[in-house]
C-alpha cells in the first residue's frame, strides 16, 4: 500500500515541475497548445491514479467508515 | 423588462424556492443549520465541495483571466486537481476528529487540537478576513452579470443590492441544506451552459479549436502558454502550490468536510472531483474565443469577456439563460460564504467571550449577523477596482497561513505548541497584509535576487515567514516549559 500511495506524488511532479519542460505551443494535440494538452492529460491520469489508490486501500473495504 | 432579465429573475426565484423547500420538516438546531446533522452521502458532499469551486470565480474570473492573461489561467485547472489528491489523505483524519468531538467549525478544530480558545479566536478572525474578498467577488460577479446580460436594464449597483438581499433571505431560512439543493440546480445549469459556450464559440467564430489557437498564436505569439517574464513558469508553480495548500483552509470548505456521513465518502470524491475540474477547459475556450472577437477590455473589465461575447453572439433569451446560470454561480457560493462568516463570528468569536451562551442563542446571533456581513461585503463591492482572480488570490494568501499549524496537528508527534501555532499564523497574515497594502513584490523587497525568485507568488514568502516563526516560537515555548519542569523538580 505504501508503494501505491507514492503514486499520488506523480500529479504534483507533473503539474508543478512539468511546466518547466513543456511550456510550449507546439506540437498541438487535438488542437490544444502542448502545455494545455499536458495539463489536461495529467488531470485525467490523476483521476485514474486516485481510482487505483482507492481500490487498493484497505481502509475502504470494511468497517462503517 | 426584456427577455434576458426574465430568465435571470426566474433563476433567482428558483434558488429561493429550493432554499425554502429544503428546510421543511426539520428542526433547525445549530448542528442542522451548519453541518446538516452530518448526514450527507457522496453525491451531496461532492456537490457542496464542487459547488464552492464552480463559482463566479470560474465562470467570469476564469474566462476573463484566459482572455486577459492567456496561459497563466491554466493554474486554475491544476490547483484543485492537486488539492483533491491531498484531500484523500488529509481529510479523513480531520473528519473523524470532528465527528468524535462534535465540532461545527474550523476554529473549533484548532481550539480542541491545541487546547487553546485564544487560537480559535485568531483562526476565526483569519477566516472572516479571507472570506470577505471571496464574498465581494461573488457580489461583483452578480453585478456584472445582471448589468451586461440584462442589457443595462438594471444597474450593477442595484443588482448587487438585490443579490445581497436574496442571498441573505435564503441563508436565514435554510442554512447549509438550502445550499446543497440549490447547488444541484446550479451545477446542472452551469455544466450545460459552459460546455455549450466552450464548443460553440470556437466553432462559430474560427471553425474549430485548432483554428482558434492558430489565430491567437498568429495575433499574439506565445499568449496561450506561460510568458518568459512576469507570470512565468516560476509564478505558475508557486501559485499552484500556494492555492493547493490553501484549498481546504477556507472555513466553508473545511466545514463541508463535516457534512460527510463517512470518511469513505470523502475518499471516493477524490476520484471524481479532478475530472469535474475539466469543465474549466470549456470556460477557457470561451475566454480565448473572446480575445479576437471583443478585443480591448483591460484591467477589471477582463471579467466581462464571456458575457460581452455572449451578448454579441446570441438572442436576448439565450443571454438570459447564460445570465441565469451565472446568477446561480454567484448566489449559491455567496450564500454559503455568508452563512460561514456569520456562524464563525457567532460561534467562535461571540461564544469565546460569553462561554455560557447556549446553541439556541448562538444560532440566533448567527442569523442576526447574516445581513450585517452582507452589508459589509456590499460596501467593499461598490468600492470596486480589482479583478475577480486578484480578489481570490488575496483571500488564498490569508487562509493558506492556517495550513502549517493544521497539518502539523494531525500527526502523532506534536512538536508544535499553541504559542508557536498562534505566532506563526499571526506572522504570516501580517506579512500578507503588509504586502497587499503596500503593493510589494519580492522584486521591490530584494532587488538583488535573481529574476526567477522575484516572480514567485508573494503568498509564498508569507508562508515561509509563518513556518520560521512557528518553529522558533514552538522551540522556545518547549524550552521554557522543560526548564520550568526542571526547576520545579529541583525545588522538590
Amino acid at each position: 500500500m505504501r508503494m501505491v500511495r507514492a503514486l499520488a506524488l506523480l500529479p504534483f511532479l507533473a503539474m508543478l515541475i512539468g511546466p518547466f519542460f513543456v511550456n510550449r505551443v507546439t506540437p498541438t494535440i487535438f488542437g490544444l497548445p502542448f502545455l494545455l494538452a499536458w495539463l489536461v492529460a495529467w488531470i485525467l491520469l490523476t483521476a485514474a491514479i486516485m481510482a487505483v489508490i482507492f481500490q487498493l486501500d484497505p481502509a475502504n473495504r470494511d468497517g462503517p467508515e | 423588462m426584456n427577455g434576458a432579465l426574465i430568465g435571470i429573475a426566474a433563476a433567482v426565484l428558483l434558488a429561493l424556492g429550493l432554499g425554502f423547500l429544503a428546510q421543511r420538516g426539520r428542526q433547525m438546531g445549530l448542528e442542522q443549520w451548519t453541518v446538516a446533522g452530518r448526514s450527507f452521502g457522496a453525491p451531496l458532499v461532492f456537490l457542496l465541495m464542487a459547488g464552492e469551486i464552480y463559482t463566479t470565480f470560474t465562470f467570469l474570473g476564469g474566462s476573463g483571466f484566459a482572455y486577459g492573461k492567456g496561459g497563466p489561467a491554466y493554474y486554475i485547472l491544476c490547483y484543485a486537481a492537486l488539492a483533491y489528491v491531498m484531500s484523500y489523505f488529509m481529510l479523513p483524519p480531520i473528519w473523524r476528529y470532528a465527528r468524535d468531538n462534535r465540532l461545527y467549525s474550523q476554529p473549533d478544530f484548532f481550539v480542541r487540537k491545541y487546547d487553546s480558545p485564544a487560537l480559535g479566536v485568531i483562526v476565526s478572525l483569519v477566516g472572516i478576513v479571507a472570506l470577505i474578498p471571496y464574498l465581494v467577488l461573488q457580489f461583483k460577479g452578480l453585478g456584472i452579470i445582471v448589468e451586461v446580460a440584462g442589457y443595462g436594464g438594471i444597474s450593477s449597483t442595484a443588482a448587487v443590492w438585490i443579490g445581497a438581499a436574496v442571498a441573505t433571505a435564503y441563508v436565514m431560512m435554510s442554512g447549509v441544506r438550502g445550499s446543497a439543493w440549490t447547488a444541484v440546480a446550479k451545477d446542472l445549469m452551469i455544466l450545460v451552459v459552459v460546455v455549450f459556450l466552450g464548443i460553440y464559440f470556437p466553432l462559430h467564430y474560427y471553425g474549430g479549436l485548432g483554428a482558434m489557437f492558430d489565430a491567437i498564436e498568429q495575433a499574439k505569439p506565445g499568449f496561450v502558454v506561460l510568458p518568459a517574464r512576469g507570470e512565468s513558469v516560476w509564478w505558475f508553480a508557486s501559485t499552484v502550490l500556494l492555492t493547493v495548500l490553501g484549498f481546504y483552509m477556507w472555513p466553508h470548505t473545511f466545514g463541508s468536510i463535516y457534512t460527510a456521513k463517512a470518511a469513505r465518502v470523502i475518499r471516493l470524491n477524490a476520484i471524481f472531483l479532478p475530472v469535474y475540474q475539466l469543465i474549466l477547459l470549456f470556460v477557457f475556450f470561451a475566454g480565448f474565443a473572446a480575445i479576437l472577437q471583443v478585443p480591448g477590455l483591460t484591467g477589471p473589465e477582463i471579467d466581462l469577456a464571456l458575457l460581452k461575447l455572449s451578448v454579441k453572439t446570441f438572442d436576448p433569451w439565450a443571454v438570459g439563460v447564460i445570465g441565469a446560470a451565472g446568477v446561480l454561480t454567484a448566489l449559491v457560493p455567496g450564500s454559503m460564504i455568508l452563512m460561514t462568516t456569520a456562524t464563525l463570528a457567532a460561534n467562535n468569536l461571540y461564544r469565546a467571550f460569553d462561554r455560557s451562551a447556549g446553541d439556541a442563542r448562538v444560532l440566533w446571533i448567527a442569523k442576526v449577523l447574516v445581513p450585517v456581513v452582507a452589508l459589509i461585503a456590499v460596501y467593499f463591492t461598490l468600492q470596486g477596482g480589482q479583478t475577480i482572480v486578484a480578489l481570490l488570490l488575496m483571500g488564498y494568501s490569508f487562509v493558506t497561513q492556517l495550513f502549517p499549524s493544521l497539518v502539523l496537528s494531525l500527526g502523532r508527534n506534536r512538536w508544535i505548541t499553541r504559542q508557536g501555532a498562534a505566532a506563526g499564523i499571526v506572522a504570516g497574515v501580517t506579512t500578507v497584509a503588509a504586502i497587499s497594502l503596500t503593493h510589494t513584490t519580492i522584486g521591490t523587497l530584494f532587488p538583488v535576487l535573481p529574476v526567477e525568485i522575484k516572480e514567485l507568488n508573494v503568498g509564498i514568502i508569507a508562508l515561509a515567514v509563518n513556518i520560521v516563526v512557528l518553529a522558533a516560537v514552538s522551540a522556545a515555548a518547549r524550552f521554557a516549559t522543560s526548564r520550568q519542569g526542571a526547576l520545579a523538580r529541583s525545588a522538590d
